[in-house]
């Protein structure tokens, strides 16, 4: 067993695996302070998710992706909109969703159940699916998405484009049937896939050593003959680099692959889950690696931008957050007879359960 | 035209389907190379092609998770499960995806799952089930079932051309039965999904029903007459969302009526079905809704166990006859 996993505690040096950055240099400042940004926004406005819970103003579950912001933000980052790339997140890449263009107010409206969230109220979380812009929501059964992302990719080749597909999944639903069905499904169709496989070292509060016996969930892709990277996911430049490359071999007809970013989920499974099963010192040990923190020294450090441009940035997200959640907040519930509709297309089969009483 | 299987008009309906619309194409277990565990999409990958015929490994999740990224972005998959009992093993993508993308996020799902069902073949637990009990409790979801040929190519073209998800039952035991070849039109046609047909008229015991029953139900019909019991047979086509006025309509006519299917008895379409009576035509009904089908069991696969587990022409005449009395 490998002892990382055992201890929760992977580091960057003694990973012979690892993929090291060499995009850091060419990077363009404007496209390093567009991280910074997507990563700052997502955790701010996961901050402010968390006061309106404690406001009793979310009634359903949180779950934020504090310290995994890197991976979401650096990897949807690789993705080219005129090629029409489409993402699917899970609950903890809501940076990804924000890179594709999500806006804070909907998300805002989604955890609030108002009648303007993009699910109108039915489906909470980050649930959400627009397919002009790129992303599609996950559901909450993991793995599932996964499989249809394949076909999203299979209908886009038939359409004869080019566009990638990009597809995150979890240390722990890496066990489940869909995710090693639609895997091999991917490779044997050669389909332009990637697939980010989110290390976090806990599946709820269970560990990795629990889910699997392999060191890496990069081993699980030499089942399906899919070749995979190995990425600091803490380190937004790495996973940007590391998905660039995927996405190439992807566009290319290169077939899919599967990036393994090493990261932590830094809070409990939802924010009613106190982690009291992880070790002081991980967190800690964690802490010191954190991805927004540890970027904003880099700009400044590699001088690639001014505390000022910094604080520009910092304000921006401010505004932004303020605007939207004020929006959002202002916005009616939706009535209650909402529930009713659009369980089909045609108007006939409309409320089919609810008429017949 | 000669008179055609009910297994050809499906091969035709999906067929000229992919003929007329780029975006139709099929994809499941051994349905390229080999044509289909029936033989039901034999010639299919020579005339469209493979990547309109897709192989898949043995993964019905994939299948159908595939079937809804790709309708999703515009295309119109036909899936089809080697047996239907397999669709079990995707059941997943079927409720939590395919069944609440429009409600939940606003995107139809127009995907066909398509597969034979039914037992009376000898096919064990495993290849003979019907499994429409499974999914008539998640909205969303389509549920079509045709007995005659002229009907299945009309409603596996409706199918295709529905936007929602339909799951689509082909009774195996009708597959090839030359009892029941038909003529079907030439020129394009569909049978509307939600429309039930009368298959005999009758004024005193209505039979509701669908697939292979159909046929039990017409044979009882027939044996009725002689005992001066007209039975009309009503055959649902579509099992989600069924045709509740021309039930309602039938029970309203004969005030008796016999629910009759070939799937296990707990929790099946019969019990929805009798609800739905005692609560539109309660007070047409001159004695209780009687349910004919299985026995709550697995299917056994020796020819005396199945035979007694699945609802016999004798089963329907009892029932008949007993409710006659009231």
């Amino acid at each position: 067993m490998c002892k990382s996993l055992e201890s929760g505690v992977w580091s960057r040096e003694s990973d012979s695996r690892l993929q090291t950055p060499d995009s850091r240099l060419y990077m363009n400042k404007d496209q390093q302070l567009d991280l910074y940004y997507f990563m700052l926004l997502t955790r701010s406005l996961e901050d402010r998710l968390e006061s309106l819970l404690k406001q009793g103003k979310i009634k359903g579950g949180l779950f934020c992706s504090l310290g995994q912001e890197a991976t979401a933000v650096g990897s949807a980052y690789a993705l080219d909109k005129n090629f029409g790339d489409i993402l699917s997140p899970l609950t903890r890449d809501m940076g990804a969703m924000m890179v594709m263009g999500a806006l804070p107010r909907e998300v805002f409206a989604s955890y609030l159940a108002r009648a303007a969230s993009p699910n109108r109220g039915r489906d909470q979380n980050i649930h959400i699916t627009d397919l002009e812009r790129g992303f599609i929501g996950t559901i909450s059964p993991l793995g599932t998405l996964v499989g249809v992302m394949n076909g999203v990719v299979l209908a886009a080749r038939m359409q004869g484009k080019k566009t990638v597909g990009m597809v995150y999944i979890g240390d722990g639903a890496t066990s489940t049937g869909m995710f090693h069905e639609a895997a091999n499904f991917a490779a044997v169709q050669n389909l332009p896939l990637v697939i980010i496989g989110e290390s976090n070292a806990y599946a709820y509060s269970t560990p990795t050593s629990r889910q699997m016996r392999i060191e890496n969930l990069a081993d699980r892709a030499k089942a399906y003959g899919m070749p995979s990277e190995i990425v600091d996911g803490n380190d937004a430049i790495a996973v940007y680099e590391s998905a660039r490359r995927a996405v190439t071999r992807a566009r290319e007809g290169g077939g899919p692959t599967f990036i393994e970013a090493k990261t932590f989920r830094m809070r409990g499974h939802a924010a009613h889950d106190n982690q009291s099963y992880v070790p002081k010192e991980v967190l800690d040990y964690w802490r010191s690696r954190d991805p927004i923190d540890n970027f904003r020294r880099h700009l400044i450090d590699d001088q690639i931008a001014s505390s000022k441009e910094i604080e520009a940035v910092d304000a921006k997200v401010e505004a932004r957050l303020d605007e939207d959640q004020q929006w959002a907040e202002s916005q009616p519930a939706p009535e209650p007879e909402d529930a009713l509709g659009d369980v089909y297309a045609d108007a006939g089969a409309k409320g089919l359960t609810a008429e017949s009483s | 035209m000669p008179p055609i299987t009910l297994l050809e008009a499906i091969r035709q309906g999906i067929w000229e389907e992919m003929e007329r619309d780029s975006s139709v194409f099929v994809l499941g277990e051994d349905v390229g190379i080999y044509g289909g565990a029936f033989k039901l999409t034999e010639g299919f990958i020579e005339k469209f092609g493979a990547e309109r015929v897709i192989d898949t490994p043995i993964s019905e999740s994939a299948i159908v998770g595939a079937a809804c990224g790709a309708a999703m972005m515009g295309m119109r998959p036909v899936a089809e499960m080697q047996f239907i009992d397999f669709i079990s093993c995707c059941f997943d993508v079927l409720t939590n995806y395919a069944a609440k993308s429009r409600y939940r996020q606003g995107v139809g799902i127009p995907i066909v799952v398509r597969g034979p069902c039914g037992g009376g073949v000898h096919g064990g637990p495993f290849h003979s089930q019907n499994v429409e009990a499974f999914f008539l409790n998640t909205p969303g979801l389509k549920m079509v079932e045709p007995s005659t040929p002229y009907d299945a190519k009309g409603l596996i073209k409706a199918a295709i051309r529905d936007d929602d998800p339909v799951l689509f039952f082909e009774h195996k035991l009708l597959y090839r039965n030359p009892k029941i070849k038909q003529d079907v039109p030439e020129e394009d046609y569909i049978v509307p999904i939600g429309k039930a047909a009368i298959r005999r008229e009758g004024r005193d015991i209505t039979v509701v029903t669908y697939g292979a029953m159909v046929y039990t139900a017409m044979d009882a019909a027939e044996r009725l007459e002689e005992e001066g019991i007209e039975m009309e047979v009503i055959d649902l086509r579509t099992l989600q969302p069924f045709d509740r006025e021309a039930v309602i309509e039938s029970v309203k006519k004969t005030s008796k009526v016999i629910i009759l299917h070939e799937a296990t008895r707990t929790g099946g379409m019969a019990g929805e079905l009798t609800a739905v009576i005692n609560e539109e035509a309660f007070e047409h009904l001159d004695g209780p809704v009687m349910r004919v089908t299985a026995i709550d069991t697995p299917v056994p696969y020796a020819p005396p166990l199945e035979e007694y587990f699945l609802p016999q022409v004798d089963d329907v005449l009892k029932a008949a006859r007993s409710l006659a009395r009231y």
